[in-house]
C-alpha cells in the first residue's frame, strides 16, 4: 500500500485487524518516511527504531494467533519530550534534562501502552514548553513541513510536524497557553486541549501546573476523539484529575440547531486578512449545516496575555526550582571560582546558568519578580483576579451559546527567526489560545483553509467544561463538510 | 532577582534581560486599568480543596533507580560539593 503513513489511525487499525497489512509493514513505512523527511523537518529528539520494530513483530505474532487485541494495537505514536517514558530519554527540549531517563511512565503513557500503541519516538519542543515556535529547543528548531523556512508553531511543534509529514500516525502534545492548538493550526492537523483535569498530568514535566494539559495531535477529528478516550480519566496520582464520564459513542457530526458563539473581540483588525477570510468561510459551512451563529462578547480578552505571562512564569519559577544539579539532570563541570563563599550555591547557579536556555531564564526572572515581596499583590494577585474576570466572561457567554468559534492564531505560520528576538511579540501570538487555559476549558484546533502561499490556517472551537464530546461533534461536522484535513505537504 | 532564582547571568544577559523585562512589565501595566476591588482571585481552574487519598503503604521505586539519574552519588546518597570547609 502506498503512503500508508498519511492515513489516520482509525483507517489503519481496520487494515491491521483484517490482516491486510502487518504491524511491521506499517512501522517500516513510517520509519522509511522518517528516513526521507527527518533531515529537513527535525521533528524528533529521539527515534526508537529497533525497539518499535521489535514490538511490531511481537504484535504481528499475536495477530496471527488470532488473539483479541485492542482496537489501536500496533499504531505508532510520537510523544512530546516533556512526557515521561520509562527508560526512554525525556529531555523537555533542555540541556538540563539532556541525560534524563525517567524511572517511570506518565499515566498517559501507561494507558496508551495498555491499548497496544507503539511509541516511535520523542518529539522536539520549546524548552520546558516555553515558546510558540519550537525555536527555543536546545536541540535546534523544527521546520514546518509546508514551508521549511517557517516555524511549525509551538511548543508542541515536533508533534504537529511529525503528524502532518507522515513521520508518525498519532501524537501527544501538551498545552499551557496554546501549545497543542497553535502548532496544530500551523501544520494543518487537529489538536485537542482537554478540560483542565480531564487528563492526568502525572509524569508530565511541570511548567505551569494550573494551566498544563496533555492532549492528542492527530490527522483528523475521529483520531483525536478516540485518542482522547484512551488517555482521559481520574488518576489517583494526580489530585487535580477529574472523573470523565462521557462515554465513547459514534460521532455523528450533527450541528443542526447548535448555538455557536462568535466573540467580537477575536475578529479585530489585528487578524491577518487570509486568516479572517477562511475563518469567516467556516461560518457559512456551519450555517449550511443548520447551526445557529450568534455574536457574543468576551470583554476581558485583551487582558489575557498580560495575566497569563504573570501567572505562567510565576508557576514556572517555582516548578523549575527543582533543577539544581543534585537529583537528576545536568550538573555544571566548571571549576570553582575564587571569592565564591558557598560551593553548593555556586554549583546551583552555574548549573542553572549553563543548563537553561534564554527564554526559560527570562521566565524564571519574570516569575521570581512577580512573586517577590512587595510586588506580589501588584502582579501575581492582580493577574489571578483578572483571571476570574476572564473565566466569568466565558461562563456568561455559555449561557447563550454551546460552543465558541474563533481563529487559533492571528497569523499563518511565521518565518524562523522572525519573532525570536522580540519576546513580547512572540507572547502576543498566543492571544486567542491563552484565555482558554486561564479558564480551564476544552478547545480544539481544526484546519479550515490555506493561504495563497499554501500555508494552513486553523479555527478554534471552545466548549463548556468537560464537554469534549459535544465539542468534537461540532468539529466533526465541519470536517465532514470540508476536505482541508485531507491535504498533505509534499 | 537572579540571585533569588539561583541563576547566574552573564553581563550580556543582564543587559538584554533588563531591557526585555522592562518592556514586558510595561505591557503588564494594562492590568492596572481594570478595577478588581471585589473580585476573588482564581488560583486554580477547579474548585478543589484537600483531595485525600487512602493512607496506605504503597510500593516505591528501589533506591538504585531513584539514584539512577544522579550526577554524583556515593553509598546510596546524592552527593553535593563540600559545604563546610574543614
Amino acid at each position: 500500500m502506498k503512503e500508508i503513513f498519511h492515513l489516520p489511525a482509525h483507517k489503519i487499525s481496520k487494515l491491521l485487524h483484517k490482516r491486510e497489512i502487518s504491524v511491521e509493514g506499517l512501522v517500516k513505512s513510517v520509519l522509511e518516511r522518517i528516513e526521507e523527511k527527518e533531515k529537513e523537518i527535525r521533528a524528533f529528539i529521539t527515534i526508537e527504531r529497533e525497539k518499535i520494530l521489535e514490538e511490531a513483530r511481537e504484535l504481528d505474532k499475536r495477530f496471527s494467533k488470532r488473539e483479541e487485541l485492542p482496537r489501536w494495537a500496533g499504531i505508532p505514536i510520537a510523544i512530546k519530550d516533556n512526557i515521561c517514558t520509562q527508560g526512554m530519554l525525556t529531555t523537555c527540549g533542555s540541556k538540563i534534562l539532556s541525560n534524563f531517563y525517567p524511572p517511570y511512565d506518565a499515566t498517559v503513557i501507561r494507558k496508551i501502552k495498555k491499548e497496544g500503541l507503539l511509541i516511535i519516538g520523542k518529539t522536539n519542543m520549546d524548552e520546558f514548553a516555553m515558546g510558540s515556535s519550537t525555536e527555543n529547543s536546545y536541540f535546534g528548531p523544527t521546520h514546518n513541513p509546508w514551508d521549511l523556512r517557517r516555524v511549525p508553531g509551538g511548543s508542541s511543534g515536533g508533534s504537529a510536524a511529525a503528524v502532518i509529514s507522515g513521520e508518525t500516525i498519532l501524537s501527544l502534545g501538551s498545552d499551557t497557553g496554546g501549545s497543542i492548538r497553535q502548532p496544530a493550526s500551523f501544520c494543518g492537523v487537529v489538536g485537542l486541549k482537554p478540560t483542565y483535569g480531564s487528563v492526568s498530568r502525572y509524569g508530565l514535566v511541570a511548567f505551569a501546573s494550573s494551566l498544563d494539559q496533555i492532549g492528542p495531535i492527530t490527522k483528523d477529528v475521529l483520531d483525536a476523539y478516540f485518542l482522547f478516550h484512551i488517555i482521559k480519566g481520574r488518576d489517583s496520582q494526580d489530585s487535580t484529575s477529574l472523573p470523565q464520564t462521557s462515554l465513547e459513542e459514534n460521532l455523528k457530526g450533527e450541528v443542526k440547531g447548535t448555538k455557536i458563539g462568535l466573540p467580537k473581540e477575536y475578529f479585530t483588525p489585528g487578524v491577518d486578512k487570509e486568516v479572517k477570510r477562511w475563518v469567516e468561510e467556516s461560518f457559512k459551512v456551519f450555517q449550511t449545516l443548520g447551526a445557529e451563529l450568534i455574536e457574543i462578547s468576551l470583554p476581558h480578552t485583551e487582558f489575557a496575555v498580560a495575566a497569563y505571562y504573570i501567572i505562567a512564569p510565576s508557576e514556572a519559577s517555582s516548578n523549575l526550582a527543582r533543577y539544581d544539579g543534585v537529583h537528576y539532570g545536568y550538573r555544571t563541570v566548571s571549576p570553582r571560582e575564587k571569592g565564591e563563599e558557598n560551593p553548593v550555591v555556586e554549583m546551583y547557579e552555574k548549573t542553572r546558568q549553563e543548563g537553561f536556555g534564554e527564554e526559560v531564564k527570562r521566565r524564571i526572572m519574570l516569575g521570581t519578580y512577580a512573586l517577590s515581596a512587595g510586588y506580589f499583590e501588584a502582579y501575581y494577585l492582580k493577574a489571578q483576579k483578572v483571571r476570574t474576570l476572564i473565566k466569568r466572561d466565558f461562563e456568561e457567554a455559555f449561557q447563550t451559546c454551546e460552543v465558541i468559534l474563533t481563529p487559533v492564531s492571528p497569523t499563518p505560520p511565521f518565518l524562523i527567526g522572525e519573532k525570536i528576538k522580540d519576546p513580547l511579540k512572540m507572547y502576543l501570538s498566543d492571544i486567542f489560545t491563552i484565555p482558554v487555559n486561564l479558564a480551564g476549558l476544552p478547545a480544539v484546533s481544526i484546519p479550515c483553509g490555506f493561504t495563497e502561499e499554501g500555508l494552513p490556517i486553523g479555527l478554534q472551537l471552545i466548549g463548556r467544561p468537560l464537554e469534549e464530546v459535544k465539542l468534537l461533534q461540532v468539529a466533526f461536522a465541519f470536517q465532514e463538510a470540508t476536505d482541508f484535513h485531507k491535504r498533505r505537504p509534499l | 532577582m537572579a540571585r533569588l532564582a539561583r541563576l547566574k547571568l552573564s553581563e550580556e544577559e543582564k543587559k538584554i534581560f533588563s531591557h526585555q523585562l522592562n518592556e514586558i512589565l510595561e505591557y503588564m501595566e494594562k492590568l492596572k486599568t481594570l478595577n478588581t476591588e471585589n473580585i476573588e482571585p482564581t488560583f486554580h481552574p477547579l474548585p478543589l480543596s484537600n483531595v485525600w487519598r487512602e493512607d496506605k503503604v504503597k510500593k516505591t521505586l528501589p533506591q538504585e533507580e531513584v539514584l539512577g539519574n544522579a550526577p554524583e552519588k556515593e553509598r546510596g546518597y546524592f552527593k553535593v560539593p563540600r559545604i563546610i570547609e574543614g
